[in-house]
């Protein structure tokens, strides 16, 4: 299906992931600001399951699944296998604590929840899904 | 991604073309590294050809920050698309780094 995609992890694959939800965003006309920003919030869950969860393991994978209602919502899926954490519990650092620890991590899923309206986690026997909604204005 | 470090006209300048993300971003790190090493007291960084940006990049110049303060270096951004400055946004980054629209204004802000 054309809605969904699998990757390794490998950080090299984001790209892929980043076209991917790109072009299916492109196709539902949504403008340019907001599908980047959706294609940020993918890419930033993504990495963080890849690098985090999987020690970028090739032999490990992940999905991404689109699922756009018209004029409604973006519905974004991304599911693995394993020891899953709950996203939508991450404590946010404040930036000063980041720029003075001068860590280089750890605001991705700052933005991951600024972008997205609803974030859940939802974990089933082995498998985790990673869900986030966007709504989008009615053109 | 690919980064080149120049210097023209005494202005150091890191050019960024293509995408800084977790798999990227390393290479940023080590060019802005590069630079704060040498003894660069001002630096900028062309992004006209930056296409896009994820948290791993902004990562790198937070985490300089406070060093470039320390050290008195001045760090110039500029040429950013209104995709990538959108980014810079979402965080509030906008108002702790120094982002220029054009090179000419970038140069000044150095320079002036």
């Amino acid at each position: 299906m054309d809605n969904q995609l699998k990757v390794p992890c490998q950080k090299e694959k984001l790209k892929e992931v980043r076209l991917f939800v790109e072009q299916l965003l492109q196709k539902h006309e949504i403008p340019d600001i907001e599908a980047g920003e959706m294609v940020l919030a993918v890419d930033e869950v993504c990495a963080n399951l890849m690098i985090h969860s999987h020690n970028c393991n090739p032999k490990k994978s992940i999905g991404v699944k689109i699922n756009v209602r018209k004029d409604q919502e973006v519905v974004f899926e991304i599911t693995d296998y394993g020891v899953g954490f709950n996203f939508c519990r991450y404590k946010e650092p404040s930036l000063e604590d980041i720029i003075k620890e001068k860590k280089k991590g750890g605001v991705g899923l700052i933005l991951v929840k600024r972008i997205m309206d609803s974030m859940e986690f939802i974990r089933k026997a082995n498998r985790n899904v990673y869900r986030m909604v966007k709504k989008i204005k009615i053109a | 991604m690919q980064i080149s470090s120049d210097s023209e006209e005494g202005n150091y300048i890191i050019t960024i073309d293509g995408d800084v993300d977790a798999s990227s971003s390393i290479r940023l790190d080590e060019a802005i590294g590069k630079a704060v090493e040498e003894g660069q007291q001002q630096i900028l960084i062309d992004c006209r050809n930056l296409n896009y940006i994820s948290s791993a990049g902004l990562g790198v110049f937070m985490s300089y920050l406070e060093e470039l303060k320390a050290k008195s270096i001045q760090m110039v951004l500029f040429g950013l698309s209104e995709k990538v400055s959108n980014v810079f946004n979402l965080l509030g980054l906008d108002q702790l780094l120094n982002i220029k629209h054009t090179k000419e204004q970038a140069k000044q802000q150095l320079n002036g």
